[in-house]
């Protein structure tokens, strides 16, 4: 009998039929009765004193229910907390309001809240609430903000820095005394708008009854949100139910608690009707969480030879007006650890200043501080190699952490689990036919065509986390992840897990892994997820850790399982347990493998209970609490060849080849699919998006006609391959997937740029690379008699 | 989003059309296909108090061969026009630009009057309509009246149609001779309108430029003719040096529109080159 | 206002306020709530329907306007419980993750189909400028609707 492994099969997604047929759930598809609507009346202004908040004509609205200010509120309703509260760090985090008190310090900052019982009167009233600012001066820039004279954002931070961080490791100052070689440059990498496409919302009823708050809410951790929320509104953990039904995509922008989501809890608390609050796409714009916005002063020592001897760096980053959930460990703990990307660099010196300005909060986007390493050391090896004169592959291979390293130790205390950098180099290499591409790119030179190639190689920090490191970096949270596995009596499984996957396609993979270590056929596994009251405590999707944590949650109840299935196969079978083979899902005596017992012949048994081993409960279901030994660390190679037009100024990219390394893959038609999209977004950060503001705070790109998310014309095909390198800490040898390609593909294409603008003279650009910065570059470089 | 409410009038006639406009005035506002009124309608930037639908007009959805002239009835539909056969061989550069607006969806809605009528300065039409020489037909409570397409735009979003006037037909004039057209653009990354967009229409003769139109959109706060360029062209060899020289010239005298995507000092420099573009093009199509 | 439609051969009247868009008549009125709103400013395609047979944005429609038509919505595309070969290549290809714009990707994909029964990858870039995707990065969705064209010539060709 040939046996497929379902365990690395190219099998289509389990949660599609409801999702291609209109019947699944979002949260705006809630719908209860009586409920009203709430809107959120935002500030206009980037820094202004409140005056007067003046409801008056706004109450008289037909259909208006009640209208809340952050006055009303103030008495009520706890602070938004932050919840990496990164130790070392003088870190000071700022009162954060609900609503705005007597200060709005961004644009989009929610001042007042109005509830109507239609969406179009509640639109109506909050157009008729009059807010009286006296406009302050605003500051967006994060550099500026640190100056003495820089507008003040809060009493209690009076340089705007919120926190100082650093990591310091070796001899740095040595090191670049002794180098042959330093390059030196400064950084941007700019400001992004997640844009999942579906916005955020929430549905909120209580119960007066029964005293239990039940919350619908776009969220990728819905326990999280559950425990802040209790200290929030001061009501027991127990008595709220957060429940996450279909959510829209997130890349990170659905794990903070905001401020909307608790109002609309307090109002369904207060008013004793159920409250439905979905943000427009204006309001997402300015609402919900932006990514990246660095400004880094970079330094590296190297060796004649290529060898790098040390990074130094310094970071403003861009923290917006308040500290959102995550967001002083992102540029920290889940950036500056990785600075030595997947190179031996023994010393290490960087620091980063987390700043508040006048914009929307900051917080983790897909790949949260990751791609930004990556870029900033992608980009600074590049530079070595062309001050050198060498080969970007050339050091590449040179600094390499060999295979036989692992596990390694970086100089920021890291321990990179397992790795072969140099094989997927090697493949991305063949694919892309690098002798092949220089050729031609010279060849296109001698024509006046701009041809470039791009790598990296990157190394990356997923499957957030030991729970202990989480404590020890002052995450304040446990990062294990919990896992049920029940079999009912006719043998078909449910899986709770407190993953809450949203897109990623862990309904299919989870199956995957339970009916592989089960045998169980996949169709009658059921995975279920995203309901506080359904799914033991859990700690959500984000960090690339679903899979590496979540998965191995399972992947150890389904140990359970079957360690409990045998004693009841041997008993049933008058056998010894040692003496059964466990195989397809039938346990049989050791060389008469005719006599056997199905897991579902175990499974009714168990619940049966009529002849069980003594000392065996009844039942079959197992539940794990999964705590890893260790973060998982995927890496890859990624090349990518593009055009520039030196006339326009405009990038085209005509091949993207990524050769990525997670570790053991259960699905490849997911795994491709996260690398698409991942890389996807990374273009969209090299070429296309850009979150801009005004020097006094106004977001100039809030809607999808200024903001360019990518569209399918303007990214190419993707060449994928894979290596794989096991993670030996994972039960099943995964990594993560769900943040490669972001984290991989700016530096990917930005060293393509590059590579093409390097015969013009043009040493580094900051992205996004816009035909105009392009094409201002080429001629600041080439003086007005143009290209030669 | 949800548009302020407002009276919603469905006019049964162009006739009757022009009856709310005059009754309601500077509160009404004409819905056409509605792709460039509801969404500032949804956004509030517009607020008329009362719309007049004039969607169900199907006598104002055509194509129709005049002689030497092609009249569109004002509500015919981008898409329509982008694959009128009628227009595809007489005046391809229309239905190049028609192909060019917005997407699939924009294009299954929006209407060649209604897009005309909202004037956006970065809209695809009105370059080609400049370039063509077409012009607008307007109907008001005295009849009907035709407008030079030069004439016909004002400002951004502002256009010669009185307030109680709507756009039934436009009339394009079939270039004769040896005519060839192209309209080449650089579309917003994000909106897809025109960063820069040119339209040209050349007439050669004897090797000769004899007659030549250049029109830009998305360049300034409204699409203009390019005067310079043409001059420079008009009478010249009609080889492709020359054409790079008069491309040269483009927007020469006018001031660019700057924003965080393009300042006004590329804009000019695109405009260059899209004339260069537009009319080597159009160079090669006429011979 | 009355407005009186089809959605997905079902009749349909409600008496409503002209303000009101075709999505939210959709949603709202009618419960089918498969059409999705991803924007305010009609580019990302997440509410596209089909309106006597072409694609529109039901965001940047009012409802009055679709008065007396005929609309198809995701709710629709299955007929007698066996899914439209562009809800199967969806499938098949893995055209969708977290699947918010997938309807409207869907609705838009028939539309192209039905215009043009083997379209190139480029074109089907192409006629997707109005539809964005956060998740994919679009390769899915464009091998999503070769597979249906497939799918379709072949039904075509025995028939």
């Amino acid at each position: 009998m040939v046996v497929t492994r379902i365990f690395g099969a190219r099998i289509k997604r389990r949660e599609d039929p409801r999702l291609i047929t209109g019947q699944a759930t979002y949260t705006d598809d809630v719908v209860l009765p009586g409920m009203c609507y709430a809107v959120f009346v935002r500030s206009v202004q980037a820094h202004a004193r409140i005056r007067a908040v003046r409801t008056d004509a706004a109450q008289a609205h037909p259909g208006v229910i009640a209208i809340f200010t952050g006055r009303d509120l103030q008495e009520k309703m706890g602070l938004i907390p932050t919840a990496w509260l990164i130790p070392d760090s003088d870190l000071k985090t700022p009162p954060h309001p609900p609503l705005a008190v007597d200060r709005v310090r961004y644009v989009g900052d929610a001042v007042a809240v109005v509830l109507a019982t239609t969406r179009a009167a509640a639109s109506d009233a909050a157009a008729l609430v009059e807010v009286d600012y006296e406009p302050l001066p605003a500051v967006a820039d994060p550099e500026k903000a640190v100056q003495p004279d820089a507008p003040r954002l809060h009493d209690d931070v009076p340089d705007n820095v919120a926190f100082h961080w650093k990591v310091v490791n070796g001899d740095v100052d040595r090191a670049f005394a002794e180098a042959d070689v330093v390059v030196r440059q400064r950084m941007v990498n700019h400001r992004l708008v997640p844009c999942a496409m579906e916005t955020r919302g929430c549905v909120a009823h209580y119960n007066k009854g029964s005293g239990e708050l039940t919350l619908w809410m776009t969220s990728q951790n819905p326990h999280i949100h559950r425990v802040i929320l209790s200290g929030i509104l001061h009501l027991p953990e127990h008595r709220i139910r957060v429940i996450a039904p279909e959510v829209g995509g997130g890349f990170g922008s659905k794990i903070p608690c905001y401020p909307e989501e608790a109002v609309v809890s307090f109002c369904a608390v207060e008013l004793g009707v159920p409250v439905k609050w979905v943000e427009d796409r204006r309001e997402n714009f300015v609402a919900t969480i932006h990514g990246r916005d660095h400004v880094v002063y970079l330094e590296v020592a190297a060796r004649k030879d290529g060898t790098i001897t040390a990074i130094r760096g310094k970071c403003y980053a861009n923290l917006g007006a308040y500290l959102s959930t995550a967001a002083p460990g992102i540029p920290t703990i889940l950036h500056g650890l990785m600075m030595c990307g997947a190179y031996r660099i023994p010393n290490v010196h960087y620091e980063v200043l987390g700043v508040l300005t006048n914009t929307t909060p900051v917080d983790a986007y897909r790949g949260a501080g990751r791609p930004e390493a990556t870029y900033y050391v992608e980009r600074l090896v590049d530079l070595v190699a062309a001050e050198l004169g060498m080969d970007p592959v050339e050091i590449r291979r040179k600094n390499f952490i060999p295979k036989d390293a692992f596990p390694y130790t970086t100089p920021t205390g890291l321990t990179y689990d397992s790795g072969d950098y140099e094989r997927t180099l090697d493949e991305a290499l063949r694919i892309v036919d690098y002798a092949g591409f220089r050729r031609e790119q010279e060849e296109a030179r001698r024509q006046g065509r701009y041809l470039g190639i791009g790598f990296s190689t990157y190394v990356e920090i997923c499957g957030l986390g030991p729970s202990q490191v989480a404590g020890a970096v002052g995450f304040q949270g446990g990062l294990w992840e919990s896992a049920v596995v029940r079999f009912h009596p006719t043998g078909k499984v449910t899986v709770l897990t407190g993953s809450s996957p949203h897109g990623q396609g862990e309904e299919t993979t989870f199956a995957q892994i339970v009916a592989d270590q089960l045998g169980v056929p996949i169709e009658d596994i059921e995975v279920l997820h995203g309901d506080t009251d359904l799914i033991p405590m859990g700690w959500g999707t984000y960090g690339s850790r679903t899979t590496p944590v979540g998965g191995a949650a399972i992947a150890v109840a389904c140990q359970r399982i079957l360690a409990k299935a045998r004693q009841i196969a041997a008993h049933l079978l008058e056998a010894a347990e040692d003496d059964l083979e466990f195989e397809n899902g039938r346990f049989y005596v050791k060389g008469s493998p005719d006599k056997a017992k199905t897991i579902q012949d175990i499974a009714l048994a168990a619940h049966l209970a009529w002849s069980l081993p003594s000392g065996v409960e009844p039942g079959l279901e197992a539940q794990a609490f999964y705590d890893p030994p260790n973060f998982t660390y995927p890496f890859g190679a990624h090349v990518c060849i593009v055009e520039v037009d030196p006339e326009t100024g405009e990038v085209k990219v005509l091949r993207y080849v990524a050769v990525d390394d997670c570790g053991r893959v259960i699905n490849p038609l997911i795994v491709d699919g996260q690398v698409h999209g991942g890389i996807t977004q990374g273009i969209g950060q090299a070429l296309y998006e850009w979150a801009v503001y005004s020097e006094d705070g106004q977001l100039l790109t809030a809607s999808f006609n200024e903001y360019a998310v990518p569209k399918a014309h303007q990214v190419p095909r993707y060449e994928t391959a894979r290596t794989e390198t096991p993670s030996p800490h994972h039960p099943l040898g995964c990594k993560g997937v769900g943040e490669t390609g972001t984290i991989a593909a700016t530096a990917a294409v930005a060293n393509a740029v590059m590579d093409a603008l390097r015969p013009l003279g043009i040493r580094h650009l900051d992205m996004p690379f816009t035909p105009e910065r392009v094409w201002r570059a080429i001629r600041q470089a080439q003086g007005p008699g143009g290209i030669p | 989003m949800i548009p302020m409410a407002f009276e919603y009038h469905r006019a049964a006639s162009v006739e009757e059309a022009i009856r709310l406009l005059e009754q309601y005035g500077p509160d009404a506002k004409v819905l056409a296909g509605g792709h460039s009124l509801t969404p500032l309608m949804k956004l509030r930037f517009a607020q008329p108090a009362h719309v007049i639908d004039i969607g169900r007009l199907h006598e104002l959805r055509y194509i129709r061969e005049e002689g030497n002239v092609i009249a569109i009835g004002a509500l015919t539909l981008h898409r329509t026009v982008a694959e009128s056969a009628t227009v595809r061989q007489r005046i391809p550069v229309l239905a190049e630009a028609a192909f060019r607006i917005g997407d699939v969806q924009v294009r299954n809605m929006g209407t060649i009057g209604g897009s005309l009528a909202h004037a956006d300065p970065a809209a695809d039409y009105p370059a080609v309509v400049l370039a063509l020489e077409a012009e607008i037909v307007a109907q008001g409570p005295a009849g009907r009246r035709t407008i030079r397409a030069r004439d016909f735009f004002r400002g951004p979003f502002t256009t010669a149609l009185q307030p109680n006037e709507l756009i039934v037909e436009v009339r394009v004039p079939v270039p004769s001779g040896k005519t060839g057209s192209a309209y080449q653009k650089y579309p917003h990354p994000a909106s897809g309108f025109a960063v820069v967009g040119c339209a040209a229409v050349l007439t050669v003769d004897a090797e000769t430029c004899r007659d030549v139109r250049v029109a830009f959109t998305g360049v300034a706060t409204q699409p203009f003719r390019d005067t310079v360029v043409e001059d420079a062209l008009r009478g010249q060899r009609a080889d492709e040096a020359t054409v790079r020289a008069a491309a040269e010239k483009a927007a020469e005298g006018v001031q660019p529109l700057g924003d965080a995507f393009a300042s006004a000092e590329y804009r000019r420099h695109m405009a260059k080159v899209y004339a260069r573009r537009a009319l080597l093009q159009a160079l090669t199509r006429a011979t | 206002m009355r407005v009186a439609v089809h959605v997905n051969g079902r009749p349909y009247e409600r008496d409503i306020e002209p303000r009101m868009l075709l999505v939210h008549f959709l949603r709202d009125e009618l419960g089918l709530t498969g059409t999705h709103i991803g924007c305010d400013t009609s580019n990302c395609g997440a509410c596209t329907v089909l309106l006597d047979g072409k694609a529109v944005k039901s965001c940047t429609l009012l409802a009055v306007q679709a008065d007396g038509a005929d609309i198809l919505t995701v709710e629709g595309l299955s007929q007698d419980g066996r899914l439209h070969p562009v809800q199967e290549g969806f499938w098949e290809e893995h055209g969708l993750q977290c699947g918010f714009c997938t309807p409207g990707m869907m609705m838009l994909a028939v539309e192209l189909l039905q215009r043009e029964p083997d379209p190139s990858e480029e074109a089907i870039r192409h006629y997707l400028e109005g539809n964005l995707c956060r998740c994919t990065g679009y390769q899915h969705i464009v091998h999503a609707i070769r597979y249906a064209a497939q799918k379709l010539r072949e039904t075509r060709e025995s028939s």
